[in-house]
């Protein structure tokens, strides 16, 4: 959009919805919707306390296990699929039928086997986030340009050669898309897994905050966890950006 | 098939690639090549001309190796073709550069694969990066290249595996009109000065006439070669005087008027 | 023989008979007293279609489920297109819905439960939330990235605006928007059944939690497995519905 002949960028939009917010928080619009300044007040407060901190720290350790599980099991999978027809046809049905199966239902499962605690929240977040990441790995070796396999072959690459030579190297791109949006299902995940485990790290803050009504908190902490999530989403995606040239490559 | 070995050994000596009774059916029953006997002569460059579906692509990727052929065989030296081999080197119509290497990268990587020593494969390559007119481009990316540019670096990894055959498939097909006239007139110098096996895939008559020794022309359904054509041209004269050369021009109208029935 | 044993059909049934046999053999261990077997999940299955106890259940899963993706289809498709076609309306809207779409915004249900108790709204803007996002963007990104020279070519004919939005964008668009729909779908049933586990149990999330509490793994096992079963069965109607009006392209090879 443009004002004055300047050009104002899109982002920039989400200033207007907070100052949208302020006013009808200050008109006690509902009881919902704080003042958007003094959520900000809030988080200012909150953020550095000790059990803030500690709870953070809970979910950012779930998180990154949970990724770092779901990548590293996801990629060589999703590659396997894409170079064996075999195994291709025994692993998708399951792939696709757990990328859009309600996996809060399988939480309680978690939660009976693996008790109230971190595992059950790490187990979530890969649950939520490895088979996209296994598909995309999976159509990145499937799109490779046919005449790069040829070229391989023509110089007699081995398997090996070929693989970490060629394949990984071809896929990428998908490997990166598939990663940022494992990462974005995976915050999801830690999130309601939390959320249904609800006695460690923000799930606690969460059952504390709702049940003292204290509405300001709860924003603050959605706020921060919106950010972060944001944040994830955005420098993964600047980064996916920079190997953008690989598609122009393609045909 | 037993009785074809005597005469592979008395052409061997001027014959670089002999291919005997080579049928291609690919799987869902497409005949692609049928019954297809054809030799390359040693030190020159033999395009294959066709229209689309008389399977000249199917015929380069078998003697590269890259296919199997349904029946027949391919000798290279003597030797039959079972897979890829040292002593052929491809050169891809969509160039099939790595986007993640650098220009010497990829003029090195079939070397790579060889297992040779990063130095010495380095100087190799920037040798072939120089004699293909990129010198100065080695540390560049092939999105940072043009269409010709970029068929250069293919052509120099091709180069640079030393290979006695070079086989091409459609090498200028993705590259603009005048890039394409300034290349062929490049490979005119590399044919004279590297002295190997080129066989070429090429749509293009004007194309096949000026850069062949001889033309092989190719005719689908069913598929064959209907005839063998040496252009006598003087290729000691300037390109523009090639292309303006009265032989040279009744070279292309004659190939049309044989290939204008089968054009749809 | 070779061709037989890599056909699709064999090796899927056989990537079943592994993972359930698996699963039948790690109940029979036992790895958990909570974890039961294959079979004993699937005879409780059986028990409760017969005793009707299960169809009792779906009709409340169904209803926020249902409503609450009627309400997100609607919406966001129009939010979307919208924001598609206008300039001004992408610059306030789409930065909000990007921000929304990689947040948790399950971490919303506490509040939604305080304003709007624990009855069927909550349950149904749990829903709304979960899909709206993928659905808005979804629409939103295909109106946008209709083909330019399809637009040059209404133009170039002196079609109007709205023959150009009604006979050119939006048949551009649906497979895209479409497929946005599928993928709300699932997200709205990820966010009924959370709803049904975190306001109150009732429907199927009554069915596990209430199993769960008296030990009847199985039961509860079951439960959890028709829901899945369903879900998958409920978006791959969606997805073959995209194939058989959307993608004419593709319909050969279904």
């Amino acid at each position: 959009m443009k004002l004055f002949g300047i050009k104002i960028p899109m982002m920039a939009s989400l200033i207007f919805w907070a100052i949208l917010w302020e006013i009808a928080g200050q008109l006690d619009v509902s009881i919902l919707l704080p003042p958007f300044s003094s959520i900000i007040m809030r988080m200012v407060e909150i953020i550095p306390t000790q059990t803030f901190f500690k709870a953070f720290l809970i979910t950012a350790e779930c998180f990154l296990l949970g990724t770092g599980i779901a990548i590293v099991l996801g990629i060589p999978i999703g590659v396997l699929m894409g170079r064996s027809i075999v195994a291709d046809r025994m692993l998708l049905p399951w792939v696709n039928m757990f990328l859009s199966a309600p996996l809060t239902a399988l939480v309680p499962v978690l939660m009976t086997l693996f008790g109230f605690g971190m595992k059950t929240i790490i187990l979530t977040t890969v649950l939520f986030a490895i088979w996209i990441i296994v598909l995309d790995a999976r159509a990145g070796v499937k799109n490779i340009t046919p005449s790069l396999v040829d070229m391989a072959k023509s110089f007699q690459a081995s398997h090996w050669q070929a693989f970490t030579k060629i394949y990984v190297w071809a896929a990428l791109p998908e490997i990166l898309a598939g990663i940022r949006l494992g990462c974005i299902r995976s915050v999801k995940g830690v999130i309601i897994g939390q959320l249904l485990v609800s006695v460690v790290g923000f799930g606690r803050l969460f059952e504390l905050y709702s049940a003292n009504f204290l509405m300001e908190h709860m924003w603050a902490l959605l706020f921060f966890l919106f950010f972060f999530a944001f944040l994830i989403a955005e420098g993964l995606g600047v980064l996916e950006r920079r190997f953008e040239y690989y598609a122009a490559a393609r045909h | 098939m037993s009785n074809s070995s005597a005469a592979v050994s008395r052409a061997a000596s001027s014959i670089a690639v002999e291919v005997e009774k080579v049928s291609k059916i690919y799987p869902g029953g497409v005949e692609a090549l049928n019954d297809m006997t054809i030799q390359f002569p040693k030190g020159e460059l033999t395009s294959l001309l066709g229209p689309s579906g008389c399977g000249k692509t199917t015929l380069l990727k078998i003697i590269a190796g890259l296919l199997p052929a349904t029946s027949g065989r391919v000798t290279v030296n003597g030797v039959e073709v079972t897979g890829p081999g040292e002593e052929r080197a491809f050169v891809f119509q969509d160039f099939a550069l790595m986007p993640w290497a650098t220009v010497l990268r990829n003029a090195a990587f079939g070397l790579e694969l060889r297992g040779v020593a990063k130095s010495e494969r380095h100087a190799i390559a920037e040798k072939y990066i120089e004699a293909v007119g990129l010198k100065g481009c080695e540390k560049l990316y092939p999105h940072e290249l043009s269409g010709g540019m970029r068929q250069r670096v293919g052509l120099a990894r091709a180069l640079a595996v030393d290979a006695e055959v070079l086989l091409m498939d459609e090498p200028f097909s993705a590259v603009d009109e005048q890039t394409r006239r300034k290349f062929q007139e490049d490979l005119l110098d590399v044919i004279k000065h590297e002295g190997k096996t080129f066989i070429f895939v090429t749509h293009s008559i004007e194309e096949a006439v000026y850069v062949s020794h001889s033309i092989a022309l190719l005719l689908p359904r069913p598929s064959r070669v209907s005839e063998i054509i040496r252009p006598d041209i003087d290729r000691d004269i300037s390109p523009d005087a090639i292309r303006r050369d009265p032989v040279y021009l009744d070279i292309v109208e004659r190939i049309w008027k044989g290939l204008r029935t089968y054009v749809e | 023989m070779r061709s037989l044993f890599t056909h699709s059909l064999t090796l899927r049934v056989l990537s079943f008979a592994i993972v359930f046999g698996i699963w039948e053999y790690l109940g029979r261990v036992p790895i958990s007293p909570a974890f039961p077997t294959f079979l004993e999940t699937m005879s409780a299955l059986g028990s409760m279609i017969a005793d009707g106890s299960m169809a009792a259940v779906y009709p409340a899963t169904f209803q926020p489920l249902l409503i609450g993706l009627v309400i997100s289809s609607i919406l966001g498709i129009a939010c979307g297109v919208f924001m598609g076609l206008n300039h001004k309306a992408e610059w306030f809207g789409a930065p909000v819905f990007i921000v929304l779409q990689s947040a948790p915004l399950a971490a919303l249900i506490p509040l939604l439960t305080f304003a709007y108790g624990i009855g069927l709204t909550s349950k149904i803007i749990t829903v709304c939330i979960m899909s709206v996002p993928v659905i808005v963007l979804n629409a939103y990104t295909a109106v946008r990235h209709t083909p330019v020279s399809m637009i040059e070519m209404g133009e170039s004919y002196l079609g109007s605006r709205r023959q150009i939005i009604m006979k050119i964008i939006i048949p551009s668009a649906s497979p895209v928007i479409y497929a946005g729909l599928r993928l709300g779908a699932a997200m709205g049933f990820i966010g009924a059944i959370l709803a049904e586990l975190l306001i109150t149990p009732t429907g199927i999330g009554d069915l596990i939690t209430y199993n769960q509490s008296i030990a009847e793994y199985e039961k509860m096992y079951a439960a959890i497995f028709s829901i899945m079963v369903f879900a998958v069965i409920f978006i791959e109607i969606l997805e073959r519905t995209e194939y058989l009006f959307f993608r004419p392209d593709k319909r050969v090879t279904q």
